[in-house]
């Protein structure tokens, strides 16, 4: 898996570039040759956002991951999840998926239908390798706020085989971005859950 | 990231944004004075030498508008100091009119402006390819294709400019100034300057033919040290099949495409990063090499245009050639490259199958079109919403088919539903007042509709003030709304005149626009956009007088009150006295007002508080005819 790559997908404000330069970090501290590229545009106005990273020991690729070329994907929104594996997923991408939507405002009006989570699940299920359908976002409530929603899904990532960061990898790495010691300490949390529900997972 | 400028970092792997590269890339060449307007995708590069300027002996400032940004910059360069502009495609046309003159009267310390463009439009109102005002100016143009490329480059380009004594433009896509990479650093400099204008030397355009000519030639010594520039490159076989000509950031999909292709030893990427002047005898010998070229570069066909009209000149001493790209419809004209794109090029040219077509049959059989669209629309609690809606309810009130005049930042939204539809036209910043000076000297031809002009804090200082003096002077009926938001929002926050403080982080006396239009005789009043109901009284009331008239919808931009201790209130929908399918109103509160945090609960029929995206700025309350959307106070 050289190089692997990885995709995050979600919409603008649910941490997606802040997760993707942390994985980029503690990859570059392993000795790894990173690119990620950022698409977000007019993110901040609700618009879709993803990020590719590409982690390579042979050389820095391109910004931009080749069709079907996805080893994993980590979706913050689950309509945002299902549209990108056309795309960049294939038979074996291992998928993350948070398993709560954001309506987007032509749903919200009624000029669109936000698809059955369910069928999202079930599509998604069956288009990749291996999905892991979480409820992050009610877990990142209970830790305090929805924004601790990516340290969860970080964390669950961690925990596949074939990643090659560890846990206290990233660790090391919100330390230089959190100094609050209550909001360290929470991010912390954060990364074991995801570990855990990945550990966990029944399917 | 301000690891990027301590020294324990300097030669070691940091991961750094290409624009954050480009920062560097001017600290490590010594610049002292850095200036620019924001704008995506260039805005992090002042940003981070902003943040570097608490540490390091240098200053940065952002200014009014961009060609302000550039003469400052240049002010150091003509007193011997190295400086840097940076803006996105847009900038460029404001600074025009500067750079084709600086580019006849020369510069002195080293003067590079950096365009940051924006292929496909990502964040732009439009995909205009900068490149061509090098051609326009008779300058060099640098283009990276790798974060670690713009460090270096952006560095070298601070010596070039010394040593022709003109400005160099240095030329990023959104791509690269988004990409983030591990690249290493070198050392800083210590930043010594000693800034002294010579009066001896004065810098202007004439005699402008002579002015022309030494610029002329200053381009042809760019273009001899172009030639044996390490930006420059070739990677193939001796005879490729296929010589593939690129620049920037599209390199990497035509050479990742090739690798995914297996066809190293049929073609040859020739990899230019010095694309104007031409390294001439660089390029002559590939042509040499091969009849079949390929041209791949974002935007317009800068690099093929410019290959072919050399090609044409060489006539016999390279022999016929067959060249596609742009032209010949084997690369697309618009939108930004992909590795997709170009294993499409490639694939169809060398009759390779590279697609994974069972898994994408087996997935768009599942999916179909099922997904709908995510609508670009306002945050939630945002002011515009507010301000829309009041021009909206005002518009109608008067009903004489009156519309919306807007320009460029987070309130072009009003051109789509999340603005009601109001915006009727936007182009550049500052031109929907512009328009509207127009539009208010039509009544004598018997022109009857009211047009609102819309205009936000940040771009009226940028380019509004001379269409609102102009208004003024020519007493044109114009009805002004600035949407003050105490920020540039679009771009990410930066202080402007209005704020008062500089992007140093000093104190300043913010200019008023209240005091400012006052002073220019121009009728002002203050309405609050999350009054509604009182803001399309005030409007309405505004449009039926006549000469210029401003109203100031002033109210912080949400994202700025969330970080100030947040907004007033926890909203909660009353399921009694919601009506649902059944109230006659037709959902007008979700599908009118589409607000992200007020949603529509399909299996109770009833609206619904998305308590994750909900900011609590309470105005939906005012639009339910049932009273059923209720404000409580937070704790």
């Amino acid at each position: 898996m050289d190089p692997m790559n990885l995709i995050i997908a979600g919409v603008g404000g649910q941490g997606n570039v802040l997760a993707s330069q942390i994985i980029g970090r503690a990859a570059v501290k392993k000795g790894f040759m990173i690119t990620i590229g950022e698409t977000f545009g007019l993110s901040q106005r609700g618009g879709a956002v993803m990020s590719h990273i590409r982690i390579s020991k042979e050389k820095k690729y391109g910004p931009l991951i080749p069709p079907n070329r996805a080893h994993f994907i980590i979706g913050l929104e689950p309509l945002e999840t299902l549209r990108i594996i056309e795309a960049f997923g294939n038979e074996k991408t291992i998928v993350i998926a948070n398993s709560r939507p954001i309506h987007p405002l032509n749903v919200i009006a009624g000029d669109a239908e936000y698809p059955d989570p369910h069928w999202i699940k079930d599509a998604l299920g069956s288009a990749c390798g291996r999905l892991f359908w979480l409820n992050a976002t009610d877990l990142a409530l209970d830790l305090g706020g929805p924004i601790m929603l990516n340290m969860i899904l970080l964390g669950a990532f961690c925990a596949l085989p074939g990643v090659p960061l560890e846990i206290p990898d990233v660790e090391e790495i919100l330390k230089t971005i959190f100094s609050e010691p209550d909001k360290l300490s929470a991010n912390f949390e954060a990364l074991k859950i995801g570990r855990d529900l990945i550990l966990d997972y029944k399917f | 990231m301000m690891e990027m400028i301590r020294e324990e970092w300097e030669g070691k792997e940091i991961l750094l944004q290409g624009n954050e590269a480009i920062a560097r890339g001017a600290l490590e060449a010594g610049a002292i004075f850095y200036a620019g307007y924001p704008g995506n995708p260039s805005s992090e590069i002042i940003e981070t030498l902003a943040e570097a300027s608490r540490e390091l002996p240098i200053y940065v400032e952002w200014s009014t508008n961009e060609k302000v940004a550039l003469e400052a910059a240049a002010a150091a360069s003509f007193a011997g100091c190295r400086a840097m502009a940076s803006m996105k495609q847009n900038g460029v046309n404001v600074v025009s009119d500067f750079l084709t003159n600086l580019a006849l009267s020369g510069t002195k310390g080293g003067l590079v402006l950096v365009t940051c463009d924006d292929p496909g439009g990502i964040s732009s109102t439009n995909e205009e390819d900068a490149r061509l005002f090098a051609h326009l100016a008779g300058i060099p143009l640098l283009e990276p294709a790798t974060p670690q490329e713009a460090l270096h480059m952006t560095r070298w380009a601070f010596e070039l400019s010394e040593k022709i004594q003109n400005i160099v433009l240095l030329r990023s896509v959104s791509r690269l100034s988004h990409t983030r990479s591990n690249l290493r650093m070198d050392k800083l400099p210590d930043f010594k300057a000693a800034p002294y204008f010579d009066p001896k030397v004065p810098f202007h355009a004439f005699p402008v033919v002579e002015k022309d000519l030494a610029r002329r030639e200053k381009l042809k010594i760019a273009g001899a040290l172009f030639e044996n520039s390490p930006f420059n490159f070739y990677n193939g076989p001796v005879s490729p099949e296929l010589l593939i000509i690129c620049s920037g950031c599209a390199w990497n999909y035509a050479d990742e495409a090739v690798e995914i292709l297996g066809l190293q030893n049929r073609t040859g990427i020739l990899k230019l990063g010095t694309t104007w002047p031409l390294p001439n005898e660089l390029v002559k010998k590939h042509l040499k090499t091969c009849d079949r070229v390929l041209f791949v570069e974002e935007i317009e066909p800068f690099l093929e245009n410019n290959v072919k009209a050399f090609a044409a000149d060489l006539g016999k001493a390279i022999g016929l050639k067959e060249f596609m790209g742009k032209a010949s419809g084997h690369v697309p004209l618009c939108g930004e490259l992909s590795p997709d794109i170009l294993l499409g090029v490639l694939g169809k040219l060398f009759d390779k199958q590279w697609q994974n077509t069972a898994f994408i049959e087996k997935t768009a059989a599942i999916v179909g079109d099922r997904l709908p669209p995510r609508e670009f629309g306002f945050c939630p609690g945002c002011p515009h919403r507010g301000s829309y809606y009041a021009i909206k309810t005002a518009l109608a009130w008067d009903n004489r088919n009156g519309f919306v005049s807007g320009d460029i930042g987070c309130y072009s939204l009003g051109l789509f539903p999340t603005g009601f539809n109001q915006v009727k036209s936007v182009h550049a910043m500052g031109s929907g007042l512009g328009i509207s000076c127009g539009y208010g000297k039509l009544e004598k031809f018997g022109f009857d509709q009211p047009v609102i002009t819309v205009i936000g804090d940040s771009t009226l200082f940028h380019a509004g003030l001379p269409g609102l003096i102009n208004a003024r002077f020519n007493n044109a009926d114009i009805l002004l709304l600035i949407l003050d938001n105490s920020a540039t929002a679009m771009t990410g926050f930066q202080p402007h005149p209005g704020t008062g403080t500089t992007l140093m982080g000093d104190k300043t006396d913010p200019v008023d626009p209240e005091a400012l239009c006052r002073a220019l005789g121009v009728s002002v009043e203050v309405a609050d956009p999350y009054d509604m109901k009182e803001a399309a009284r005030t409007i309405y009331r505004l449009m039926q007088q006549a000469g210029p008239r401003v109203l100031i919808m002033r109210r912080k931009c949400a994202l700025i009150q969330g970080r100030e201790g947040g907004l007033p209130y926890i909203m909660h929908i009353n399921r009694d006295l919601c009506l649902g399918e059944s109230c006659g109103c037709g959902r007008y509160c979700t599908r009118i007002f589409r607000c992200p945090g007020l949603i529509w609960d399909k299996t109770a029929g009833k609206a619904q508080i998305d308590e994750v995206i909900c900011v609590g700025c309470g105005i939906c309350a005012d639009i339910c005819p049932q009273g059923a959307i209720l404000r409580e106070e937070k704790a």
